[in-house]
């Protein structure tokens, strides 16, 4: 019965239009290889959890997905599909992205938003829309009181919720989060993954790496494995967990891992 | 130690009394330093954030020269301007030898390099903590390098701080491309170097301590305005 229920997300998953694809694809930094064979699709509406050890390649292939310039020599092919709307228009895939540490301007907390909608400039969007934007994304993450402050006197978890707000101000397909609460205290990081749950159900595509399994778990559908630059699993969350359908070097390090987690 | 002295007593008198030909020094000296120091802020600031995000051959060829350039003795420099601006120069036709634009020309290039290799490394050091994460966002190479500036103003005041420090201490190209004409284009270092020729040590001394003056005041007020700015922190850290 359950092979059945896999095989049907399987195929109800493979009609999910694809976002990026990976085929064959590579990083090389200088003489390292961070990445190597990466053959991956990402669907809409995929939450995909990379897990692996330090230097597995993690951050690279979160780069190498968003497409970011400066990553190094790149082979394979990586394919950003468009998207299709009813009406038959198609546009870009739009990406954003948040970092263990976010980098905030010196400026205020309300022009490090609008300096993302400047950048982004979407498209039909004036000046006054993109206040209103701004406005919305701040009051979303709870930010909005703050919105004059200076955003570099802000605490930890703040400055996390502001780059959240940036992100979700651009209205991204794709969320790519890179350790996001990693360098949180666990008040913060509840308060950051709680939001992130919210983008997701939204229907943000998500992509993160992560130390943490338990997050994997609670806020991933996919969870892929990497190791020496290497994707050597990437299972729906349950049969991840489950851990029989892993290679030893990917149940090895459940095993290791799974115990400081909760 | 009697010289020093008498001149701070000369300096002290120079000040209180508002002796005129020293105004019109003084203002002169700002006027023509402060011009070069826009001046050449908008050119050098340009062009180090182009070069702190521009890739091409010949790149670290120009960074060394440019690096290089932070050495060119101001005399020398001077020396160029003066040919160029000479009458039988290739722009001696704009008659402008011995007159303060062409001693604002001689300290504007003087300053470029200065404010173009400080920018490019304010610029890089800010690349490396937030330059991914504004590619992230959609900037290209010369937008990050503008928002990065905007994001260090305070160090790229500095910087400005540093440029005018310069011109207005130099006395080498001003007094070659100036020539020191007593009302036209006299300026305190140009007039300290006279009155030491003359012979006249405590009113040299004395122009000094005015002109270290007048940096400390224009220093203190942009330190004040940066401490304003920030709104935070003691007064002593805008200084930093």
């Amino acid at each position: 019965m359950k092979e059945l229920q896999g095989a049907a997300r399987s195929a109800l998953a493979s009609l999910r239009p694809p976002l990026v694809t990976l085929r064959n694809a590579g990083v090389r930094y200088g003489p390292q290889q961070a990445l190597q064979g990466v053959d991956l699709t990402l669907r809409r509406g995929d939450r995909l959890a990379l897990v692996g050890a330090n230097g597995s390649g993690k951050t690279t292939l979160l780069r190498l997905l968003h497409g970011l310039p400066g990553a190094g020599g790149v082979q394979g092919e990586r394919v950003a599909h468009a998207l299709t709307a009813e009406s038959g228009e198609t546009r870009p895939c739009r990406f954003a992205m948040l970092y263990q540490r976010p980098f905030l301007l010196n400026f205020s907390v309300r022009w490090n938003v609008l300096v993302g909608l400047w950048l982004q400039r979407p498209p039909g969007m004036d000046g006054p829309a993109r206040a209103a934007r701004c406005h919305r994304a701040l009051e979303r993450v709870g930010l909005a009181s703050l919105a004059a402050r200076r955003a570099r006197t802000l605490s930890g978890g703040q400055q996390q919720r502001l780059a959240l707000a940036r992100a979700w101000a651009l209205a991204p397909d794709v969320l790519f989060l890179d350790e996001p609460t990693a360098s949180l205290d666990p008040g913060a990081k509840r308060e950051v993954e709680s939001l992130i749950a919210e983008f997701a159900d939204d229907g943000v595509t998500l992509v993160m790496s992560t130390h943490n399994l338990g997050q994997a778990k609670r806020l991933a559908t996919r969870v892929a494995y990497l190791e020496a630059g290497r994707v050597l699993a990437d299972l729906p969350v349950d049969r991840f967990f489950r851990g029989d359908e892993l290679p030893e070097p990917a149940r090895q390090f459940l095993r290791g891992e799974l115990p400081w987690t909760t | 130690m009697s010289d020093f002295a008498a001149s701070l007593a000369t300096a002290a008198s120079l000040i209180v009394e508002v002796e005129p030909r020293l105004v019109q020094t003084v203002l002169l000296s700002m006027q023509v330093s402060g011009t070069a120091t826009l001046i050449g802020a908008s050119l050098g600031l340009g062009f180090g954030a182009w070069l702190a995000v521009a890739r091409f051959p010949g790149h670290a060829v120009l960074v060394g020269a440019l690096n290089t350039m932070l050495a060119m003795p101001s005399v020398v420099l001077g020396l160029v301007v003066y040919l160029l601006l000479s009458r039988a120069g290739p722009l001696g036709e704009w008659g402008l030898l011995f007159t303060p634009t062409a001693m604002v020309i001689a300290q504007s290039l003087l300053v470029v390099p200065l404010v173009a290799a400080l920018a490019r490394r304010l610029v890089l050091s800010a690349l490396a903590e937030g330059g991914d994460q504004l590619s992230s966002l959609g900037a290209g190479p010369l937008t990050r390098a503008a928002l990065l500036l905007a994001h260090e103003r305070y160090g790229v005041l500095t910087v400005l701080l540093t440029a005018f420090g310069r011109a207005i201490a130099e006395v080498g190209a001003v007094m070659i491309v100036g020539g020191n004409i007593d009302g036209v284009t006299r300026v305190m270092t140009t007039t300290i170097a006279l009155e030491t020729s003359k012979g006249d040590l405590p009113l040299a001394l004395a122009l000094g301590i005015v002109l270290l003056s007048v940096v400390a005041v224009l220093n203190a007020v942009i330190g004040l305005l940066q401490w304003r700015q920030q709104g935070r922190g003691a007064p002593a850290e805008a200084w930093a």
